[in-house]
């Protein structure tokens, strides 16, 4: 894990600031942490095939995203919002409150389609809601979703404590399908719905009127308002969207689960922001790619893999490794943006 | 009169006294004298309140210097997980000076995590959010390998005292958590400290320019932040004989910012108010023992937790107040205060 400390592209960087006359390859400031990120990727990823002996079948980079697939979505909406300097503490307990509702109303024999638009709707009115809260009333985000939480998890507890079974046809054949790739490589729904999520919310961050003044509020919130820009639609936007990725990541859950459970999904909140921190979103605001993400998300994936792979690791490591790539990236992004300015 | 309502603690206070009357009519025994201890619904508050007050006071000193702690809870988590482990390693668990010195050593660990948080904020100058987040993420997978995964159970009376024993009838839990009180109130109100604290969290760059140690400052807050959690997670692992690496301090960061909310301390650093903060602990603490008491299923505390959250931010937001007390304009801005 030392590599993070000494990415190639920060050294050249340094280099090229001293001499800018000097054409060396230089990659853009804003482009580091995620060159970062994808160094170390390709590194563990080069590591783990090294060491054991099935970990280059292609099955166990592509069940990544299957096995990742909710906390990718999740960490979608989040880098929105980060990138627009807030934080969504909700989205935890956003999924548990949506896999609860699927399935109690399920079991109460709902249309499966009904049941679907009703739990997106709702996570997206519970983000909204919390956007109008941040923007109107000017309370901080932290607090303003740290109520959502609260809210979200004590309904999800409050319709029932304990792991409902889903039996709904629909919901089943999701789950049991399979979709080929290639020879002895399948996957499962889940991942193509989470890959599609990133891939539209990531043309929409980079290509859209919408993703630019996200880009400017997360910038300088003043001079997007002294701009003309619609600052509070945005910004209320946002959360929606989160709540929205929330929600859909809960509806994958159940499909995964076939089940729904009041607790699920507890301390998802800080996974996602550890993800989009390790994929090089600021969160300061201003900066940040939504395939930072889903890069961020497949390190802390590979980081299990390896694990599982040794067998004889504590699981616990787990959460020392990526608190101490946190650390790493962290430090990183402070000395990029301090040279920056 | 006026001045009583307008006291930014009136509400907490009446909430708090609304409850406790509450459970004044539901519990069997409110206060009894049973054995020669003091013994009933509100001694059981105010024993289970002194974790949460011992984390919020902490995290009221950091939020005054404009901070924010979130690995409070991991870092109870690890002190509970490295008492238990080095007294269920005694020979004797009930001999009283080994115990001492491991609960003093568990304090010191967690005041150098602490300490760490700190040099992340003052020195690295990373967002505390952040540099605490780390601390938050990875502690507890720290907690988990000291316990090795397991609970580990210890059977030492001097150990389960500081949670469930009494001195002179009083819960010593409870009175470990008023001497921490009373040890932060006379440093931070009968010498200059406080004031140096609010002038950091006022502005770093002019307490640094007007010649206060902001760094020194700012890095000792977040130690003694440390070690109150650190004091916290060993009553949490006193109270039930082991060590819970998964569940101690669980969450414990949001109640300890929410305490500090309701007691009037601004997040935005500055002003805070002590008294407020455990007002606001003991609020919280009695609201999950009233819910219960009522009939309510325990896990329904969050909904009446997220109203109340909801509530005091919007009556603390002056964005809100304008909104929806604007209207009242005409009026003298007295009655429209009162309205609230």
């Amino acid at each position: 894990m030392t590599t993070t400390d000494t990415p190639p592209a920060a050294g050249a960087t340094s280099a090229a600031s001293l001499n800018p006359r000097r054409r060396t390859f230089k990659p853009n400031t804003r482009h580091i942490p995620v060159l970062a990120t994808l160094v170390l990727l390709a590194l563990m990823y080069g590591g783990g095939i090294a060491n054991y002996e099935k970990f280059g079948q292609p099955s166990v980079f592509v069940n990544l995203f299957r096995d990742n697939a909710v906390l990718l979505v999740v960490a979608v909406g989040m880098t929105f919002v980060i990138i627009t300097g807030g934080i969504d503490l909700s989205v935890g307990a956003v999924i548990s409150l949506t896999t609860t509702l699927t399935a109690t109303l399920l079991q109460g024999g709902w249309p499966p389609l009904v049941v679907l638009v009703l739990v997106l709707l709702l996570g997206s009115l519970i983000g909204a809601g919390q956007g109008a809260v941040i923007h109107f009333f000017k309370v901080e985000p932290f607090i303003a979703t740290l109520a959502g939480l609260f809210l979200a998890r004590g309904l999800a507890l409050f319709i029932n404590q304990s792991s409902i079974p889903i039996r709904d046809e629909t919901w089943k054949a999701i789950s049991q399908y399979r979709i080929p790739l290639a020879d002895g490589v399948v996957t499962k729904p889940i991942a193509l719905i989470a890959i599609a999520a990133v891939l539209i919310a990531a043309a929409v961050l980079a290509w859209t009127r919408f993703g630019r003044n996200v880009y400017a509020i997360g910038g300088n919130a003043d001079s997007a308002l002294l701009m003309g820009l619609p600052v509070g639609r945005t910004r209320i936007a946002v959360y929606t969207l989160s709540g929205f990725c929330a929600a859909l990541g809960g509806v994958l859950f159940s499909i995964n689960s076939t089940s729904g459970w009041a607790l699920q999904g507890s301390g998802l909140e800080l996974d996602a922001i550890a993800a989009c921190v390790i994929g090089g979103v600021l969160l300061t605001g201003g900066s940040g790619y939504v395939f930072g993400a889903l890069l961020g998300v497949l390190v802390t994936g590979l980081i299990q893999t390896i694990i599982n792979f040794q067998g004889d690791l504590n699981p616990a490591w787990t959460r020392i490794i990526v608190g101490v790539l946190l650390f790493g990236f962290i430090v990183m992004q402070r000395l990029v943006t301090r040279r920056a300015k | 009169m006026t001045s009583i309502l307008k006291n930014r603690l009136f509400w907490p206070a009446a909430i708090l006294v609304v409850l406790l009357a509450v459970n004044v009519f539901t519990s069997n025994q409110f206060i009894t004298i049973r054995d020669g201890h003091l013994f009933g619904t509100l001694i059981d508050i105010l024993r289970g309140s002194a974790p949460l007050i011992l984390v919020a006071l902490g995290m009221t000193l950091v939020i005054a210097t404009g901070g924010i702690d979130l690995s409070v809870g991991s870092v109870m988590a690890i002190s509970g997980a490295v008492a238990c482990l080095l007294i269920s390693d005694l020979g004797d668990q009930n001999a009283v000076g080994p115990v001492l010195l491991i609960i003093a050593a568990s304090i010191g660990i967690s005041v150098l995590f602490g300490l760490w948080n700190g040099a992340l904020v003052a020195i690295v100058g990373i967002q505390p959010i952040i540099a605490t987040l780390i601390l938050m993420v990875a502690g507890r997978g720290v907690a988990q390998l000291i316990t090795d995964g397991q609970i580990i159970n210890v059977q030492s009376g001097p150990y389960a005292t500081i949670a469930s024993g009494f001195l002179l009838a009083v819960p010593v839990a409870f009175l470990i958590a008023v001497a921490a009180v009373a040890l932060i109130v006379l440093l931070t109100r009968r010498t200059a400290l406080g004031l140096l604290l609010e002038s950091v969290g006022g502005s770093p760059t002019a307490s640094r320019l007007a010649g206060i140690g902001a760094k020194r400052i700012t890095v000792m807050v977040y130690m003694v932040a440390g070690g109150f959690a650190g004091l916290a997670g060993l009553i949490y692992s006193a109270n039930i004989k082991s060590a819970d690496s998964i569940s101690a301090g669980n969450l414990i960061e949001l109640d300890a910012i929410l305490a500090v909310v309701i007691g009037g301390t601004a997040l935005i650093g500055g002003r805070f108010s002590i008294a407020g903060t455990v007002l606001g602990a003991i609020l919280i603490q009695t609201l999950g023992v009233t819910v219960v008491a009522v009939g309510v299923p325990a896990q329904a505390t969050l909904l009446f937790k997220a109203i109340v959250v909801v509530a005091l931010c919007l009556s603390q937001s002056p964005a809100f107040r304008e909104k929806v007390f604007g209207r009242l304009k005409p009026r003298p801005a007295l009655r429209a205060e009162v309205a609230q």
